[in-house]
């Protein structure tokens, strides 16, 4: 293919993904309470609704805040479990690793509601920090995924020198792993915290009536007909994706996480 | 460091948390569902044990059939458009600079991580008559006035490939990134064009690849729910919508959970087929 045609491909291709953005961007600014494209009037009005209407800023809240805790606990349950598959030879451990890929996997409405069979079982249907387990659950495949690449990364070696030097195992892992490991770790992290925050049918069949995150309240005013405030967040939503994704990029090698060889493996 | 097996109990420690929570927080709850598939409904949402067939007997209906056929045939056409239009995107992608790779990979992360609520919103907003696009074709003067173009099939199709494009090209990248570039090279120093070396090296290479990824694409397009509702009729709702309907607006939870483990089955039996692609491509 020449270079013109590829070209044209690729501009087709980002127009298409960019397109919906670009008409949500628009909408968000319009100066009255409509949705019209292209924009009529420029307003910045609708970004500060988010903040000042408190249904949106509690549900901006609601949605930070579990996305926080969710992608800690996802980190939680994912470190201790790569670094076991590293470290010990147990092939039934293995399973535990298929666990924590399995929910990812399966259609989230399968996982969601095998959660809420349980949460409503158990009598904790409702509870916000159900929503926070339920996510780390959903989402633990995401760090257990790059903590694993990290760990396969690490020089035995280094590891070996500093067993030889006397370091115990909670030593070394202070000393050697952990600090190689940090950026996998971080990555885990940013890549669980932005699909939790953007995540609905599990937060929805876990809390959704009792709490509503951003996504919930987007759906929920879909229903009373549109208005540009939801476009706003949607922009806010985007940005905030794509700043965490360029910093998982500036800091780490993006595309090796995402399975491609590293840059000096070329 | 070698890799040593556990020598004391204290050894396992640290599998402990891990292991807990995902069999108290993923195996319970997925074996609670299986049990409440069985269960007798009550009213008011509320069920009692039992072990019946009769949620899955309902299941065999007309209606039924018709919306997993639906369902099934969606998923098909969406994993379909998005193999096409992906394979030769992600094959150029891979040969473009690393900065410029990056570049397109956060975009794509960007989109995926979108949640569906929001791609519905978006796209109901582009193919409305107020806010939409035949408004910028009026505006060039291409069409007369603004119309709809949603609820359609064409709509959900549209959306639905929207939100797994992403998907597709970061699940073919490790693949196509890792292909041996010698290949193209010996087909053109033979005298292969471009396009050809791309059908009769790249894409035979990556057969076994490209199966396992339309059967990977086919279950994330097989998992939507909310696109089907905001861009398309009743007609064209799939088995995930009814799942989610019967368990929160007509709160008969041993029917949802029915179909969900139905729906399990049919995924199940698709993940154990891109295994054996899988292994197959390995053996080459």
């Amino acid at each position: 293919m020449n270079n013109v045609l590829r070209n044209l491909y690729f501009a087709v291709i980002g127009l298409f993904l960019a397109l919906p953005m670009i008409v949500v961007a628009g909408v968000s600014v319009n100066a009255k309470q409509t949705l019209a494209f292209p924009p009529k009037g420029f307003s910045l009005s609708w970004y500060g609704e988010i903040f000042l209407n408190v249904e949106w800023r509690n549900a901006l809240f609601a949605s930070l805040t579990l996305a926080v805790l969710s992608a800690a606990l996802a980190v939680a349950i994912a470190l201790p479990l790569a670094w076991f598959l590293w470290r010990r030879i147990a092939p039934w451990a293995n399973i535990f690793q298929l666990l924590g890929i399995a929910p990812f996997t399966l259609p989230p409405v399968i996982t969601a509601l095998g959660l809420l069979t349980f949460w409503a079982t158990t009598g904790f249907y409702g509870q916000p920090w159900t929503a926070v387990i339920s996510h780390a659950i959903f989402f633990v495949t995401l760090p257990l995924v790059t903590l694993s690449l990290g760990f396969t990364a690490i020089d035995r070696s280094l590891v070996e020198a500093a067993a030889t030097m006397g370091a115990d195992d909670k030593t070394i892992f202070r000393t050697v792993v952990l600090p190689l490991i940090l950026p996998y770790m971080v990555s885990g992290y940013a890549f669980a915290f932005v699909l939790s925050l953007n995540e609905y049918i599990v937060a929805y069949m876990t809390v959704g009536f009792t709490m509503e995150t951003l996504p919930i309240k987007i759906f929920n005013a879909l229903r009373y007909g549109y208005t540009p405030t939801m476009a706003a967040v949607t922009v806010l939503f985007v940005a905030t994706a794509a700043v965490i994704f360029s910093l998982v990029a500036r800091f780490g090698d993006l595309p090796k996480l995402l399975g491609a060889m590293a840059a000096d493996d070329k | 460091m070698r890799r040593e097996k556990p020598q004391s109990l204290l050894d396992y420690a640290p599998i402990a948390f891990p292991a807990i929570m995902l069999t108290v927080f993923f195996v319970i709850p997925f074996a609670t569902m299986i049990a409440v598939s069985f269960f007798q409904r009550e009213q008011a949402g509320f069920y009692t044990p039992a072990f019946q067939f009769a949620n899955y007997e309902r299941f065999i209906s007309l209606f039924f059939a018709n919306v997993l056929g639906f369902s099934l045939m969606l998923a098909i056409t969406v994993a379909i458009c998005c193999v096409l239009l992906a394979v030769p995107f992600t094959y150029l992608l891979a040969r473009m600079s690393r900065k410029a790779q990056i570049v397109w990979l956060v975009a794509l992360l960007s989109v995926l991580s979108l949640s569906e609520v929001i791609i519905g919103f978006a796209w109901s907003t582009l193919l409305s008559r107020t806010a939409g696009i035949t408004n910028l074709l009026v505006a060039a003067g291409i069409m007369a006035e603004a119309k709809a173009l949603l609820p359609s099939f064409g709509a959900v199709l549209t959306g639905m490939v929207y939100q797994a494009f992403p998907y597709t090209v970061l699940v073919l990248y490790p693949a196509i990134v890792r292909l041996d570039p010698t290949l193209t090279e010996a087909a053109r120093t033979l005298g292969a064009s471009p396009l050809k070396a791309f059908f009769t090296v790249v894409v035979p290479a990556l057969r076994n690849t490209l199966t396992a990824t339309l059967i990977m694409v086919f279950i994330f397009a097989l998992g939507s729910y909310l696109l089907p509702q905001l861009l398309g009729r009743p007609q064209h709702w799939t088995l995930s919508v009814l799942i989610t309907d019967q368990a929160i607006y007509q709160s008969n939870m041993p029917f949802a959970a029915a179909m969900a483990v139905f729906l399990v089955l049919v995924t199940l039996g698709l993940v154990a087929l891109t295994v054996i692609a899988g292994r197959k491509g390995e053996a080459a």
